[in-house]
């Protein structure tokens, strides 16, 4: 009976908390347009989340492009159809890999950075200080950041699958030996736009996860070193879960 | 008015009037929520029943933009000052210029030298609030909190860790500002001493009430225990030294037996 309770408390609780953040993320769209009016602070918090995170996505995107040149060279070869390297690489970064991958490092490279920045803000007063002013600190503080990580993500993702296909490329035709133009030629032949804009859309939407994520519980941190750390880890926690989860439905519905 | 979180009241029929254009100090032993009473009066947090009255507007009865707008002319120094700390000195002070204004750079580069200036740290204009001692951030805030040329400024806890050095300043500062900008200055402190100094008006607070009201000198002269107490400092009295807690002597014995 106790359990049962505990049950349906803790459901309700999960319920009401999707519910805040879907809140949330409504007031944050409500405020988007004007936020864009001052392009200068989204410019400053793509630099922070993107420009900053660019090298781990980049070394990042490299080496599961070069293990993605081995295991896939290893496994076609047995079929004989090596030549089909460069179709299975780019298809599975591009579709799966560029957006889950960066995604999980964005948020526990970007999303940390602001989940850890706002709640120190929070604990600081600097947010009370922000409203005291007459700021509004989550159209000031809180909509910059949070569009400057949606916009960032399909970059970071764009840019990941590039040098993952690199990387696959190093492997599969400089060191294993596949064709280099059967390598390119077929890529081209096997992947098609509709698999480029299943990878856009599911980045798109990560980023929109990830960001809202983030500055949802950097903001409503409790105001204290152990508030700031709990929101740093579950910022990196419910972020790697959902976006898992959303793999799995996007994939679906583009089936 | 009344107030009450999670059911525990914290001002149980406060009833307070500040004085246009003086100083008026707030005191109270730790914990009697002179602090909460701020973010009422700021309108941070609203009163469970009773009226907040700010320059003649009822706070609850104010729409968020309105009381954004009555924000505009009130300043405030948190107690850690609250400098946002990915700005510079300089911005921090302008911040409230660039989001309210459309002045030309020119005219805030001016208007924030003249603030900094008046707090006499021109010269650290340039630095980034980490650099700062805790009295600099004080005083950096308390530029911000001029700016816009407020009507009412409120400290929280302005003397809070300064050296005496520091205290002085602030001290002259609050007084000066009071009367060469005609402000309005509400001080919530418990440093009994530095305030009395400049302060036109004393309200004491404890257990959620105004215990006593006066001048700093009719303050002196109040003959009731609590005022006494917290007065003079002395450790016991209406304000208890001791939490409340079981039997002393009974819970040392209780803990020999327990395992």
């Amino acid at each position: 009976m106790k359990l049962f309770k505990e049950l349906g408390a803790n459901s309700v609780e999960a319920v009401e908390g999707l519910g805040a953040i879907v809140r949330f993320l409504l007031r944050l769209v409500v405020y988007t347009p004007r936020a864009l009016l001052r392009f200068d602070l989204i410019i400053q918090q793509i630099y922070n989340s993107g420009a900053l995170s660019l090298v781990i996505i980049m070394l990042s995107g490299l080496f599961v492009g070069m293990v993605l040149g081995l295991q896939g060279y290893q496994l076609l070869e047995r079929f004989g159809s090596e030549a089909s390297l460069g179709t299975a690489a780019a298809i599975g970064l591009v579709k799966e890999l560029g957006p889950v991958v960066t995604a999980l490092l964005f948020a526990g490279r970007a999303g940390t950075a602001l989940a850890a920045e706002l709640g120190l803000m929070r604990a600081t007063d600097q947010l009370s200080a922000m409203e005291m002013m007459a700021v509004d600190p989550i159209r000031r503080v809180v909509v910059p950041r949070f569009l400057g990580g949606v916009l960032t993500m399909p970059l970071l993702a764009a840019i990941f699958s590039l040098i993952g296909i690199y990387g696959a490329q190093l492997v599969g035709v400089q060191l294993m030996g596949v064709d280099a133009g059967s390598f390119w030629s077929q890529m081209q032949a096997g992947v098609s736009p509709s698999d480029v804009t299943e990878g856009i859309v599911k980045s798109c939407i990560f980023g929109v996860a990830c960001s809202l994520i983030a500055v949802y519980e950097g903001y409503y941190a409790t105001a204290t070193a152990e508030g700031v750390g709990r929101a740093t880890t579950r910022t990196v926690v419910t972020s790697a879960v959902v976006i898992l989860f959303l793999d799995y439905l996007l994939t679906a519905m583009f089936l | 008015m009344k107030y009450a979180v999670g059911g525990r009241p914290v001002f149980s029929g406060l009833d307070m009037e500040i004085l246009r254009g003086k100083v008026t100090a707030v005191m109270g032993p730790s914990g009697t929520g002179k602090t909460t009473l701020l973010r009422l009066i700021t309108g941070q947090v609203s009163a469970s029943s009773g009226s907040i009255k700010v320059a003649g507007q009822d706070l609850a009865k104010l729409r968020r933009a309105q009381l954004y707008e009555l924000r505009q002319r009130m300043g405030m120094l948190f107690q850690n000052g609250a400098l946002l700390t990915d700005l510079s000195v300089f911005e921090n002070v302008a911040f409230p210029l660039r989001e309210h204004t459309n002045l030309p750079e020119r005219l805030i580069r001016q208007l924030v030298l003249t603030k900094l200036q008046a707090v006499g740290l021109r010269g650290a204009a340039f630095l980034s609030p980490n650099e700062l001692s805790g009295g600099m951030v004080r005083r950096v805030a308390l530029a911000r909190a001029i700016v816009m040329d407020p009507e009412i400024l409120i400290y929280d806890e302005p003397f809070v860790g300064l050296d005496p050095i520091s205290m002085g300043v602030i001290l002259r500062l609050i007084r000066r500002l009071n009367d060469v900008l005609g402000l309005t200055s509400i001080v919530v402190s418990h440093d009994v001493k530095e305030i009395s100094s400049v302060a036109d008006a004393v309200f004491l607070l404890s257990g959620g009430k105004v215990v006593a009201r006066g001048t700093p000198s009719e303050m002196r002269a109040n003959s009731s225990e609590t005022v006494r107490q917290f007065v003079g400092g002395l450790p016991d009295g209406p304000v208890h030294f001791h939490y409340p807690a079981a039997d002393y002597f009974g819970e040392l014995l209780a803990a020999d037996e327990a395992p």
